[in-house]
């Protein structure tokens, strides 16, 4: 019976204790705890955001050290194939210099190249099939290959930065006789003068 | 040579044509009469118009080739009938040299242009000559070191003229040059006109340029490095050529010394696509075309004093080029894109009074390209576009109408011989590209290079001395 006694007052005590007889004190531990508790959060934010941009720059690191292994391992491989991106020929109709609509996105693709990389520097050979006369392909293919300048200048790239040339029908690209030839042979050829060993993919 | 002859048969429609289209015109020949209708043409071949001619055959006296080559000047003159003798020497019933002297008299007046002549051995059986159809008949003796061209006068029966010449040795490199200015003086002492024998065509082939004969012989390589050439051009005085060269993304016009091979760029070139030269008649000024940004333009330069780049025409949206030069120096004739599809213009020479030149129908009509000035002024030969392949024309500057000359095959490039009534052209007639001549008097062609592959020809003047001795 005595414990019980005893269990009882400890429990009264300890209700009296607990009756909000007392505010303030009530009051104040709470402020106090709130603060140390924000603290603690944005403590705790920054160490997961410091940990967050370590895992992050490590991620950055990372792919950048991949992406240089990529590019190293298959440096060659990227760079032949921007080369053959700015390279890449366009056509033109018979007797025509005009820039056929099925070529614009060949040429964007060259102003994006241009675009990536300010040191490059390209020459433009405006060609000619067999069937004109001879001298007067020079004046069609430097037509030709003015087009394709405009083209890429009125697209933002410096004009200086391309230089064009004209061999009319002197260096065909197809021997033969027939369209299927003659269709090939009409045609823009782009070739770097300056400024393509590293060349950047457009972004 | 009787195959000239034939040909008498030939175009009976061609004088048909002569009737109802055009009053006789000297631009009259044509090489077919398989031509589109609407074109105006014409075939006139006049049998027995042309003199007979025999080159007197001889035995011995080691002037066989001296007499093959000219047998072949002045059968490829055009101007006579070469008469082959059926039996060879049987026929000449007078043996030469040593016997007769039965027309003595008539020798006397035997005069020539390198000095003193009398013709010796002269007795001909003009008669029988005559019954042949012969008007004349040329016989080449050796005297001494000095070799002798008789020209007799058959109905005449006398010697009309006798002509001397110190012939290098067969195997020299004048030696062509020298016995076709024999076949020249031949053909002047008989017609009184001056002859092409002597004359040589420059043209590109596998990117070289090339001189050749007028009769197919003697071919050499003229360009002087391995870059690509294109255009050569003759300077008037025959000694001097220009030509244009690819070289760094640009076309360099260079003028070369005939004789000595020596070259030199023309000053301004090199900044830009230069091309197809053309000298002025008096050899002071260069004309040509450069292709910038702003299209194709005229521009003529001093040669003389490398000076003085003058722009002549400002197309624009038009490309302008190949120019020619009247003889006279007066006008220039070119190529021009203003009206679409490139035609042939012309312009004072000072790049004013441009106007269109030879008539086309708008948008019926191909392109033409490629005049060139006749060297008497009365014609301009270019090459125009009919149903998609490329055929000779020659326009009248008087009464400014065109004619076509060529149907067969392609044929393009056409370029004058000094006496202005030969062409020579580039044709796919045989079945590839190769060079061929036309007489445009007697529609009579012949193929001067059996190669393949020759392309862009010029006739030079008359060279009145083996270039290559004369640097």
């Amino acid at each position: 019976m005595k414990s019980v006694s005893w269990l009882l007052v400890i429990g009264l005590g300890v209700a009296v204790a607990a009756c909000p007889s007392n505010p303030p004190p009530q009051n104040t531990t709470p402020v106090i705890d709130t603060a140390a508790e924000n603290q603690r959060v944005r403590d705790s934010i920054a160490a997961a955001q410091a940990e967050a941009d370590r895992l992050a720059r490590e991620e950055r690191d990372r792919i950048a050290r991949q992406r240089e292994a990529d590019s190293l391992a298959a440096l060659s491989r990227n760079a032949e194939g921007v080369r053959n991106t700015l390279a890449a020929m366009i056509h033109f109709d018979l007797d025509k210099s005009n820039i056929r609509s099925d070529d614009m996105g060949a040429l964007d693709q060259k102003v994006a190249i241009l675009q990536a990389n300010s040191e490059l520097r390209i020459r433009i050979a405006g060609h000619c099939d067999e069937r004109g006369s001879d001298e007067y392909n020079l004046a069609l293919g430097n037509r030709r290959a003015q087009s394709a300048k405009q083209y890429l200048v009125s697209h933002g790239i410096d004009a200086s930065r391309i230089e064009t040339q004209s061999w009319g029908e002197e260096r065909p690209l197809v021997d033969g006789h027939d369209e299927s030839a003659w269709s090939q042979n009409r045609r823009d050829e782009f070739e770097i003068i300056s400024g393509g060993d590293n060349l950047r993919r457009p972004s | 040579m009787r195959a000239a002859r034939r040909l008498g048969g030939l175009p009976v429609c061609g004088c048909a044509v002569l009737l109802t289209a055009q009053p006789l015109n000297r631009l009259t020949a044509q090489d077919t009469t398989a031509i589109d209708r609407g074109v105006r043409i014409g075939i006139i071949y006049r049998p027995g118009v042309r003199p007979g001619l025999v080159i007197l055959p001889r035995k011995g006296g080691g002037l066989d080739s001296v007499r093959a080559i000219v047998a072949r000047d002045l059968d490829y003159s055009d101007r006579f009938e070469v008469i082959t003798l059926p039996g060879g020497d049987s026929i000449r019933l007078a043996t030469p040299g040593s016997t007769g002297r039965t027309t003595a008299g008539s020798t006397r007046r035997a005069t020539a242009a390198t000095g003193t002549s009398v013709a010796q051995g002269t007795s001909l059986n003009y008669p029988l000559y005559q019954a042949l159809g012969a008007d004349f008949a040329l016989d080449v003796t050796a005297a001494g070191d000095t070799t002798v061209a008789t020209l007799h006068d058959i109905a005449a029966a006398s010697v009309r003229r006798s002509v001397r010449a110190h012939l290098p040795p067969p195997g020299d490199a004048d030696f062509r040059q020298a016995v076709h200015r024999l076949a020249d003086q031949a053909l002047q002492a008989a017609l009184g006109t001056p002859g092409i024998a002597a004359t040589r065509i420059l043209f590109v082939r596998d990117g070289k340029v090339y001189q050749i004969d007028q009769d197919g012989a003697d071919m050499k390589l003229v360009s002087s490095t391995d870059r690509q050439a294109m255009s050569p051009a003759w300077g008037a005085d025959g000694r001097h050529f220009a030509y244009m060269e690819f070289q760094a993304g640009k076309g360099w016009l260079y003028l070369q010394d005939m004789g000595s091979g020596k070259r030199m760029a023309v000053s301004t070139t090199g900044t830009a696509l230069d091309f197809t030269p053309a000298f002025s008649p008096d050899g002071q000024t260069m004309a040509f075309s450069r292709a910038t940004e702003e299209g194709t333009d005229l521009y003529t330069i001093n040669i003389k004093n490398n000076c003085c780049l003058r722009r002549l025409t400002v197309g624009r949206f038009s490309d302008n080029l190949s120019p020619t030069f009247s003889p006279d120096g007066q006008r220039i004739a070119f190529v021009s894109t203003r009206p679409g599809l490139p035609q042939i213009y012309v312009m004072a020479a000072d790049g004013t009074d441009q106007q269109l030149f030879a008539p086309f129908d708008y948008g019926v009509t191909g392109s033409s390209n490629a005049p060139e000035w006749s060297p008497d002024g009365q014609s301009v030969a270019f090459h125009r576009d009919v149903a998609g392949t490329l055929q000779v024309f020659v326009l009248d500057v008087r009464t400014r109408t065109v004619r076509q000359l060529t149907s067969v095959g392609r044929n393009e490039d056409p370029t004058w011989a000094p006496d202005s009534r030969h062409l020579a052209f580039v044709s796919d007639r045989s079945g590839y590209r190769q060079l061929w001549i036309i007489d445009l008097d007697t529609g009579r062609i012949r193929p001067l290079l059996q190669q393949s592959g020759a392309r862009l020809p010029a006739w030079s003047p008359r060279l009145s001395e083996a270039p290559s001795s004369t640097p």
